[in-house]
């Protein structure tokens, strides 16, 4: 997506988008500590992604999406912004 | 850490012409005959098996590095060419530059400053690795020089250079020699070399003629001894040979001042034999042959096409104590055994270390010999070396055999085997089994581990592997065993079960079966149940099955027909055993059993029931025959009121149709509502007739007891061969492609009636008309394709897949990572549950909780 165009939409609106919130810097540590891993190791998510267009978001912040899940109620992942 | 055992890092690789100076120096020998040995059959020192070369013959010592055979691996020596030749390999680049650089001083073609320019732009792509840019440089730079035609720098005048045939260059329609060509090549200045893509401290351009050529170590041309004792040399002796043989006439002659054309052809006959040498499959040269006329197997062919050294040496490796042959059903063996032909058994071998306890026991076998089973082929001694057992060689290695010693000993029952089925989709392909030696020579497997395999017997074959030491038997028994695969980890039911024959009895049984004391008896003993409990005089079959399960078993379980399956402290109380028991994936009862009294007892437990199953079909005999697919009078009647009633309920909606009095459904037109509601009263009269059938048919029909059991084949079935085929569908839709507005030309134009758009009426027993038969023939053209195409194309994505899927792991914080630790799922499948011990991929905690409480699980 080009960086200039904003959607004219919310695409939050819409049931089968997950949520998407952006992790403080000392929850994103407390996580990667969890883990064990560093930013590297976590699945990535693009900046310009359309469901991060109404968060302030910047490279290396990490963000945690809640979704539904086939064999589960609530399936959380954390991915990294590139 | 392992770093101190790094005895050599290879950092980096450069791929470069051999320069003349280098050929000498990494040479031992200069080769000056053609003499391969002498009189005495030694090899002549400067021929081509020359000693210094390295030693294929046993007593001889290498006289560089005093090695013996196989401890010297060989070394390269050289020949001096009389005149020096093309290699074939390069005349393209030769030719280029050629094209590229002046006839005079040798420049490249090119303005300093053009060149300048692109020669930092090649060399900076080098540096950067970037072996692929450097390349579209230089193919850009051959381009731009093609249509100049004077040399920049001394103003002379260029003329095209032409390929003739394989290794001829021509100017101006002259020839030129390869002496001129190197020449030429030798003036090219080391700045632009760069230019034409070659790195001028590892490849001058006139190391592309060959002035010296190395001559490959004895040990990778080995001579073979033919029977007659005759010595049969590597076809690249003989072409070395040859090469040899010419470059010594060619010196001769050139040192007798002979006519010039006399040099010309030798040279001429040189340059072809250094030619084929390196590649003997060339357009427009004629191959060199044997006297038999079969082509000479030169450097090239070595290398190159599926009988060449990557694809049939390094990708495709050959494994020993192995054996492949086709696979029979046998399901008297133990599910956990193989059936190993005796000829197999007697050319796999174990090897087995001798010490003074085992020692009369070995001996025995090395007494019978090779050829009597059972029997050992070899003995190893204590310093490795290999005696093979012969009736000659039987009695000293009898006498010298003591502790230390190892025998190769056949295969006897109970060893432990690996047991394989391509393609190894999963990991069930793969099993561990006890052998079982039988006669015969096909490999016998039990019926219900065909499952994991995916195997059937219509002409099957399957991979045999003999593990060789202690460690990898323990570990093909503790990771392999097949009663350890009896869950499968991709859905987390059983995959091991009873199949087939052993179904059908286990329902004949269940069902209504009696019999007395005696018959129990033989029975039970017949399955190899030998600790039979007091019998009662008359027993129903629920009894004897029970006597299978484990006294405390209780467990409530539902059966094919939807009544419950009620065992209570070991005791089958009600319902009858079908495949929601015991088969495939829906087995109830053995996933049971694998859960509250373990693998083995699980795998014992089936064993016996799948055998029971088959005894009892053996007692009472069982078979299928055309007599099944006979209805009653009375049923045939019904079914054929049902046929007209449904072709009249065709021509009604046609009417209808016809009258405008049909409503269509939402979002069709009319005329699709009618296909779609001629179509669902046909398929619904088939379907009645299937259950006119299944509740009319005689209950003792073995083709409907295979269907209710679930044995093999459905009621459906049973349908189509005793009254009704059925309706014929291409594309979800009636027939409707042929002729034009009509599938075949004897129908009127527009016909739309049941039995013009492929309605087959009639059953496979009673006839098919021949349109019906030519439906029932197109559908089956169209499945039959459809099937043919899918398959590879499945596999195919299976295959990527599973590549690409392969080493994910795990880790013991529940998340799922690469490699390179990389998370991929934050908590397995979301969940975190592990199929393989969960209930089709969740977990009953309501059940958990009930047994818990203590009561009866189901
Ligand atoms: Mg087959
Ligand atoms: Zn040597
Ligand atoms: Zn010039």
């Amino acid at each position: 997506m080009d960086e200039n165009k904003k959607l004219n939409f919310n695409p939050h609106d819409h049931v089968l988008v997950p949520k998407h919130t952006k992790i403080s810097e000392e929850e994103k540590q407390k996580i990667l500590q969890q883990y064990n891993v560093s930013l590297k190791q976590l699945p990535k998510i693009l900046r310009l992604d359309p469901a991060l267009q109404n968060i302030e978001v910047q490279k290396g912040d990490l963000i945690k999406i809640e979704r539904k899940s086939p064999t589960t109620n609530k399936a959380v992942v954390y991915r990294v912004v590139v | 850490m392992s770093e101190d055992y790094v005895y050599k890092k290879i950092k980096s690789i450069i791929f470069s012409f051999m320069s003349p100076k280098n050929i000498k120096k990494m040479a031992t020998a200069k080769i000056v005959t053609s003499e391969l040995y002498d009189k005495e059959g030694y090899p002549v020192d400067g021929g081509l098996m020359d000693t210094r070369l390295g030693v294929i013959d046993p007593g001889f010592r290498c006289k560089i590095c005093g090695g013996k055979l196989k401890e010297c691996m060989g070394h390269f020596g050289y020949i001096e060419l009389a005149r020096p030749v093309i290699h074939i390999n390069y005349v393209k680049k030769i030719l280029d530059t050629l094209r590229c650089t002046c006839v005079t001083c040798g420049r490249i073609l090119l303005d300093d400053e053009i060149a300048k320019k692109y020669r930092e732009e090649i060399k900076e792509a080098l540096a950067k690795e970037t072996a692929e840019l450097a390349r579209l440089k230089v193919r850009k730079v051959i381009e731009m020089i093609k249509g100049i035609k004077k040399c920049p720098h001394c103003k002379e005048k260029q003329y095209s250079v032409k390929i003739e045939k394989p290794t001829t260059f021509t100017e101006n329609d002259k020839r030129l020699s390869p002496i001129e060509v190197r020449a030429r090549l030798e003036r090219v200045p080391d700045e632009d070399i760069y230019l034409l893509g070659l790195v001028p401290e590892h490849a001058r351009p006139e190391w592309m003629v060959l002035t010296i050529l190395p001559i490959p170590p004895v040990t990778m041309r080995p001579s073979i001894t033919l029977e007659t004792g005759e010595r049969s040399e590597d076809d690249l002796t003989h072409k070395l040979g040859d090469i040899v043989r010419i470059n010594q006439r060619l010196f001769e002659n050139i040192n007798a001042g002979a006519p010039e054309i006399i040099i010309e052809d030798l040279w001429d006959l040189l340059q072809y034999h250094v030619t084929t040498y390196f590649d003997n499959d060339l357009a427009q040269v004629p191959p060199t042959r044997h006297r038999s006329g079969q082509p000479l197997k030169t450097l090239a062919e070595r290398i190159k096409s599926k009988e060449g050294r990557f694809r049939h040496n390094l990708a495709g490796k050959r494994v020993n104590f192995s054996g492949r042959t086709v696979i029979s059903p046998d399901p008297k063996i133990e599910l956990e055994e193989v059936g190993v032909p005796l000829i197999v058994a007697m050319e796999l071998t174990i090897p087995e270390k001798v010490n003074e306890w085992n020692i009369d026991w070995l001996k025995a076998f090395i007494k019978n010999g090779p050829h009597t089973y059972p029997g050992a082929n070899y003995v190893i001694t204590p310093d490795n070396k290999k005696k093979k057992i012969t009736n000659e060689t039987k009695e000293p290695i009898l006498a010298e055999l003591t502790p230390g010693y190892t025998v190769e000993r056949h295969l006897l029952d109970g060893d432990i085997s690996i047991f394989n089925r391509q393609p190894s989709l999963h990991r069930m392909s793969i099993m561990c089994h006890k052998v079982k030696v039988l006669p015969g020579k096909s490999f016998r497997l039990n019926p219900s581990v065909c499952t994991p395999y995916n195997a059937d017997f219509d002409g099957d074959e399957m991979n045999i592997h003999i593990p060789q030491t202690e460690e990898a038997r323990t570990e093909a028994e503790a990771l392999m065993a097949v009663r350890s695969q009896f869950i499968t980890p991709k859905s987390g039911y059983n995959i091991i079960s009873a199949i087939q024959d052993s179904i059908s009895g286990n329902y004949i049984l269940t069902k209504e079966s009696e019999y007395t004391k005696e018959e129990v008896a033989q029975l039970l003993i017949s399955i190899g149940v030998e600790d039979l409990p007091t019998l009662k005089n008359r027993m129903n079959g629920k009894e004897i099955f029970s006597l299978l399960l484990p006294k405390d078993f209780s467990f409530i379980g539902t059966g094919k027909d939807g009544k419950s399956v009620v065992f209570r402290n070991g005791k089958l109380e009600e319902g009858i055993i079908d495949v929601n028991s015991i088969g495939v994936g829906t087995g109830d009862l053995l996933r049971n059993l694998h859960n509250y009294y373990g693998q083995e007892k699980a795998i014992e437990i089936l064993n016996n029931i799948a055998k029971l199953g088959i005894a009892v079909l053996l007692k009472d005999g069982f078979s299928t025959g055309i007599a099944d697919t006979d209805l009653p009078a009375e049923t045939w009647q019904q079914v054929q009121d049902l046929l007209k009633k449904a072709e009249a309920k065709g021509f009604q909606l046609l009417d209808d149709f016809k009258n405008k009095e049909i409503e269509a459904f939402p979002g069709r037109t009319v005329q699709e509502t009618v296909e779609l509601r001629i179509m669902e009263a046909l398929n619904k009269v088939r379907d009645q007739i299937g259950n006119l059938i299944s509740d009319q048919i005689d209950e003792t029909n073995h083709s409907i007891i295979m269907a209710k059991s679930g044995a093999r084949g459905k009621i459906l079935n049973v349908t189509m061969m005793s009254a009704c085929v059925g309706q014929q569908a291409l594309r979800g839709k009636r027939i409707e492609i042929g002729y034009r507005g009509r599938t075949l030309s004897l129908f009127k134009k527009g016909d739309l009636s049941p039995l013009a758009r492929g309605f087959i009426a009639r059953g496979y027993k009673q006839g098919l008309t021949p349109q019906e038969f030519f439906f029932g023939a197109m559908t089956g053209r169209d499945s039959l394709m459809d099937t043919a195409l899918r398959t590879p194309k499945s596999g195919y994505l299976y295959r990527r897949l599973a590549n690409a899927l392969q080493d994910l792991k795990i880790e013991y914080d529940n998340t799922v990572r690469d490699a390179n630790e990389n998370i991929v799922q934050f908590k397995y499948g979301d969940d975190g549950i592990d199929v393989s011990r969960s209930h089709g991929g969740t977990i009953n905690v309501k059940k958990i909780i009930k047994e818990v409480k203590g009561g009866i699980h189901g």
